[in-house]
């Protein structure tokens, strides 16, 4: 029997999900129900909107308005329904490979407008849905099937991107820190302004057999042993630091917002 | 406008007149020449009237905020030319098997590649029908004056939101940039159609179910309460994803059907000097401007030669076609390409009377005496 959570917030008549077992999705998709369950949104406003990609399957399973768009593009969509009803609470479920590579042009200019839209991003640093390619979070010499002996290029740090594009606030949390992830995605969900929270996710269908990261509960422990917060990272050395993940709020302001700034214009031409 | 106007503007102008008088409420596009007024344009006028436009990033993303905008209720626009409308494609696809009405207005340059973005062409006119990947079904007109522009415009968002489908309106650099005398009609006078939408108070909405007496299913907006999905992926009736097969069938013979049922709802044409014509010109856009005139001397020196021109491209006119080929044996196209829609004439002539081409790729538009000439060397 699923919970009261995920039935007030999910599509049981959809469910079980297609992810792969130990698949970590199921975890963040549940978070972001929990963070709007806790900040008692209108259910009728919430508009999710996605791109391609195993995370972008998310808005099939959850219960408000839906949209499943093309590769990349889920950030673009949701420009378009943001303005066209700034009423509505847009958020944008996205991976890895679909905001960051294929996407990442509109992410850096929907940061750069600071438009009122939650992106929340499941990075398990792969392309899961075909096949275990690597993407542009997939740490150097991390092994994919098109890295066959390891990847030569320099990874992403998408809390960075965002934060140096415009966002108004940035966060990353893991699937294993579930709590604090949830009240990041909550903080995420009421910034007016574009934000962003990077969730690590893991796959160990792929990313993990590929680079023997070991059973799902290992990979979701590596989070547990390698993260640090953003708080604790000034007095920390550049060797402490290496290979660890930073979780925690990356940034927090607050500015003026591109809808609101439409209908100020609106408003002048009315009467 | 609550009286008529008379006023001189380009057809770029019209265009966005045209889409304002039809309801448009966003534009979503990019910078591209010979596009571009459009979007200046809607840019300046739609927060006047309560409406909005934004610059996106790219082409791609011009068209995706269009159709998330749409999704929302508003009638929803973009506007391009040839590298744009390549790169919009993906997402015209999408709006096609999502059933997500918008208009994308392609202002048609020299091409292919970055061509020769200052002059005119019509050679995207085979890429509107088959450039996105899949079949689907496409409507696309073209118009030939700037005053046609405007009524073309209205009939792209009306047939847009009656068949919940994108239409393309098929510019040409010429007809986009030249200024001519345009009767603004009074607003009351023009035919407007809405999509339909759901009954607020059903329970059962099914967002891909066309009920008994419909086109199309009724589109409800995002935010209006009703609970639905909408994907790219082949959906059942709910809007859910489905790999099952003889749904598949199903929504693809609904999705072209609802175009090729409605032929006679869509098509529209012009005939000139028809009746006792055993030679026509067939032509469309800027190059019927020519062939009218060429046929009206044609007519002087005694030659039975008419005009044919469709305004509506996709789906083509082949019923009328077909009926002229009682009394036509040779059919001249003259386009601005290299030879696009007379593949389509000779499929629908089928051997029933010669056809010839007249085209040309070098960004200059076909001359009243080109035309002249190849009428009177076929005759």
């Amino acid at each position: 029997m699923p919970s009261q959570l995920v039935r007030d917030n999910l599509r049981t008549n959809k469910l079980p999900h297609i992810w792969c077992a130990g698949c970590s999705n199921g975890i963040a998709m549940r978070a972001i129900s929990q963070a709007i369950e806790n900040l008692g949104f209108d259910k009728k406003k919430v508009c999710i909107v996605s791109g391609i990609g195993c995370s972008s399957r998310t808005s099939g399973y959850m219960n408000y308005n839906t949209l499943h768009t093309t590769h990349g593009r889920a950030i673009a969509f949701a420009t378009g329904v943001k303005l066209a009803n700034p009423n509505l609470k847009v958020m944008v479920v996205t991976g890895d490979g679909d905001c960051s590579a294929i996407g990442g042009n509109h992410l850096i200019h929907a940061a750069r407008r600071n438009i009122d839209i939650t992106t929340i991003v499941f990075n398990n640093n792969i392309y899961g849905m075909t096949g275990g390619q690597f993407s542009p979070t997939t740490p150097m010499e991390n092994y994919g099937t098109t890295a066959p002996y390891g990847n030569m290029e320099k990874p992403f740090d998408i809390c960075n991107l965002a934060a140096a594009a415009g966002a108004t606030y940035v966060a990353r949390g893991t699937t294993y820190h579930v709590n604090p992830l949830v009240k990041l995605l909550e903080k995420a969900m009421i910034k007016k302004g574009f934000a962003l929270v990077d969730v690590m996710s893991t796959c160990p269908t792929y990313y993990g057999r590929k680079n023997k990261k070991g059973t799902p509960a290992k990979m979701l422990k590596y989070f547990k042993d390698n993260t640090i917060d953003t708080k604790r990272v000034e007095k920390l050395s550049k060797e402490q630091l290496e290979n660890k993940i930073i979780i925690g709020e990356f940034k927090n302001t607050d500015e003026l917002e591109f809808t609101d700034k439409y209908l100020e214009l609106i408003k002048g031409w009315e009467g | 406008m609550k009286v008529k106007q008379i006023k001189l503007m380009q057809g770029n102008e019209a265009c966005v007149e045209g889409a304002l008088a039809a309801g448009m409420k966003f534009f979503g596009g990019y910078p591209i020449t010979p596009s571009t007024e459009i979007s200046e344009i809607s840019a300046l006028k739609l927060p006047r009237v309560g409406g909005k436009f934004i610059q996106m990033e790219d082409e791609i993303a011009g068209i995706a905020a269009t159709i998330g905008a749409s999704l929302t209720g508003l009638k929803s626009m973009t506007a391009t030319s040839g590298p744009g409308f390549s790169l919009k494609q993906e997402n015209i696809g999408y709006a096609m098997l999502a059933e997500i009405p918008c208009v994308i207005v392609d202002v048609q340059r020299g091409g292919p590649s970055t061509g020769m973005p200052t002059a005119p062409s019509q050679s995207d006119i085979m890429q509107a029908k088959w450039g996105t990947h899949g079949d689907h079904p496409v409507i696309a007109l073209s118009p030939n004056s700037v005053s046609e522009t405007f009524h073309l415009t209205i009939r792209a968002f009306n047939l847009a939101e009656k068949y919940r489908t994108p239409v393309f309106l098929m510019l040409d650099e010429v007809v986009a940039h030249m200024r001519e005398k345009i009767e603004i009609p009074v607003a009351s006078e023009l035919e407007i159609f809405d999509r339909v939408r759901p009954e607020e108070n059903d329970t059962k909405y099914m967002a891909y179910k066309v009920p008994a007496n419909h086109l199309v299913p009724p589109m409800a907006s995002f935010g209006d309460g009703f609970d639905f999905h909408v994907t790219g992926l082949m959906h059942d009736e709910f809007g859910f994803p489905s790999n099952d097969t003889d749904n598949a069938e199903k929504l693809m013979n609904r999705i072209m059907n609802k175009v090729n049922d409605n032929i006679n709802d869509i098509v529209d044409y012009e005939e000139s000097f028809i009746k006792d014509a055993t030679t026509i010109v067939l032509a469309y856009g800027i190059t019927a401007r020519s062939a009218i005139n060429a046929v009206k001397t044609a007519r002087e020196r005694g030659h039975k030669v008419g005009l044919f021109r469709p305004t509506t491209i996709w789906p083509s006119p082949e019923k009328q076609i077909k009926k002229l080929l009682k009394n036509v044996k040779k059919i001249i196209v003259a386009e601005l390409n290299l030879g696009q829609y007379v593949l389509e004439i000779e499929r629908i002539v089928a051997g029933q009377a010669e056809v010839f081409f007249l085209g040309k790729a070098n960004g200059e538009i076909i001359t009243p005496t080109e035309i002249l000439t190849k009428i009177e060397e076929v005759i």
